[in-house]
């Protein structure tokens, strides 16, 4: 069972990391990437193409964290590979000490870096879902062929509460849970009347005794960067509150203000109902982080179970 | 005014239809393009998408919508054109049946069915037939 699992199951307000993303053939680069989130996260999501830029892969990075004694969550798209390579993936990261995945569709190629690349979406994120539970639960691939070990992981997903169609969101949830979701990491939370909504009407529809909400935390290093996320990160919903307190500092306050936002935020999610956790996430701000996880109080994180 | 087209079909597998099986898929093909711009996947879940065609979705989503949806409902893909899903939930609502088919889990896409007759595959439930780890998870779920 993976730390995050057993914390989630303690009942425990975790916090997840997102580690920035690497294009170094390097292992110790890569890993250095990560080590400023050890101790400040109890788990680090290792993106995969995220934004549908490329870099190193997240089995890769998964599996280094494993060595460095950091618990990784590998994070799975549809856009680049088939089923086939999905499981293969799933299978591999497991055999890799791998023990949480998380499971999305992915931008479209159009919004990256290789536009020309043909986008694969052979199957959705419900569908790998579910395929990674059928491997877990059933020990078989989807095609019914046997596994000889199946893998054990904590199997997660993405929504999000603040993308049309609003209203639609919750029971969307409700099909990943029924596809086979344990948790869930939300989009970025800047609205948090939308989030308390969200999360209101999934307590009405019975979902969250079956299913973790870790809250997606933003923390913006400058205005310009809030301005990019809500131009060119399609489903983020940025209030315009966010740009003008962001603006209303000086660009050498500002990588400051960010913090302080990000930390509004956290203090708002964790009251609440339901929430149980936090997903931090910044783009070239990652010592941002352990400030903004100490700032909240959150801090010593529980050692992992040797 | 064209409407924006994104068309995200893979080529058909399926060998060329011959026999009545040409006439059914040209008037399947005549009928359901008309109506609503069906990609002809041959594994129709017209009814739980309130009469949406999902593979519209440049993602080929069959169970969306994705997170990435514009603030204004609109895809990310192909900002001009609404949301394939927003727009499959919007008229799931004014649907008196079906309505609850929209939050079932959908079983993969099985491309060799591209541009074959949905209609037939209905009759005979080719389009009902899963993986059987599929169907495996699927009983366990029922139990």
């Amino acid at each position: 069972m993976s730390h995050l699992h057993r914390l989630l199951l303690a009942g425990e307000f975790v916090v997840t990391a997102e580690m920035q993303t690497s294009d170094s053939a390097d292992p110790a680069s890569i890993v250095r990437d990560a080590e400023t989130l050890r101790g400040a996260a109890d788990a680090v999501n290792c993106t995969d193409n995220s934004a549908a830029h490329t870099h190193v892969s997240a089995l890769a990075a998964s599996r280094l964290l494993v060595e460095a004694g950091i618990e990784p969550v590998m994070q799975l798209v549809c856009r680049d590979r088939n089923r086939l390579a999905l499981q293969a993936d799933l299978l591999g990261g497991a055999a890799l000490g791998v023990r949480n995945v998380v499971c999305m569709t992915g931008d479209d190629v159009s919004a990256g870096d290789h536009p020309e690349a043909k986008p694969i979406y052979d199957i959705d994120s419900v569908h790998l879902i579910r395929i990674a539970r059928i491997m877990r639960d059933e020990g078989v691939y989807l095609s019914g062929r046997p596994l000889s070990e199946p893998p054990t992981f904590l199997i997660g997903a993405v929504e999000n509460p603040f993308a049309p169609p609003r209203d639609f969101r919750p029971r969307r949830l409700g099909t990943k849970i029924e596809a086979g979701a344990e948790f869930i990491q939300t989009q970025i939370c800047f609205n948090l009347e939308t989030m308390r909504i969200f999360m209101a009407r999934c307590g009405e529809l019975g979902l969250l005794d079956d299913v973790w909400v870790l809250a997606g935390v933003f923390i913006p290093s400058s205005a310009r960067g809030a301005r990019y996320l809500r131009d060119h990160v399609p489903g983020v919903d940025v209030p315009d509150s966010v740009i003008e307190r962001m603006e209303s500092v000086p660009p050498e306050r500002q990588r400051e203000e960010g913090i302080a936002l990000a930390l509004d935020v956290v203090d708002a999610v964790r009251q609440i109902p339901g929430v149980s956790g936090i997903h931090l996430m910044t783009i070239n701000h990652e010592e941002a982080i352990p400030r903004v996880v100490e700032a909240a109080g959150l801090l010593p994180r529980s050692a992992p179970a040797p | 005014m064209t409407r924006p087209r994104l068309d995200r079909r893979p080529p058909a597998s399926a060998p060329p239809a011959t026999g009545f099986h040409r006439p059914l898929l040209a008037v399947e093909r005549w009928t359901k393009e008309t109506l609503w711009d069906c990609r002809m996947c041959g594994q129709c879940i017209l009814h739980s998408t309130g009469l949406t065609c999902p593979m519209r979705c440049p993602k080929n989503l069959r169970n969306g919508p994705c997170g990435g949806t514009l603030q204004d409902g609109h895809c990310e893909v192909v900002p001009e054109m609404m949301c394939v899903w927003v727009e499959a939930w919007e008229r799931s609502r004014r649907l008196p049946l079906w309505r609850e088919h929209i939050e079932h889990v959908e079983p993969p896409t099985d491309w060799r069915l591209q541009e074959t007759s949905s209609w037939e595959n209905l009759l005979t439930g080719r389009d009902r037939v899963d993986p059987d780890g599929w169907t495996r998870a699927e009983r366990r779920a029922a139990r």
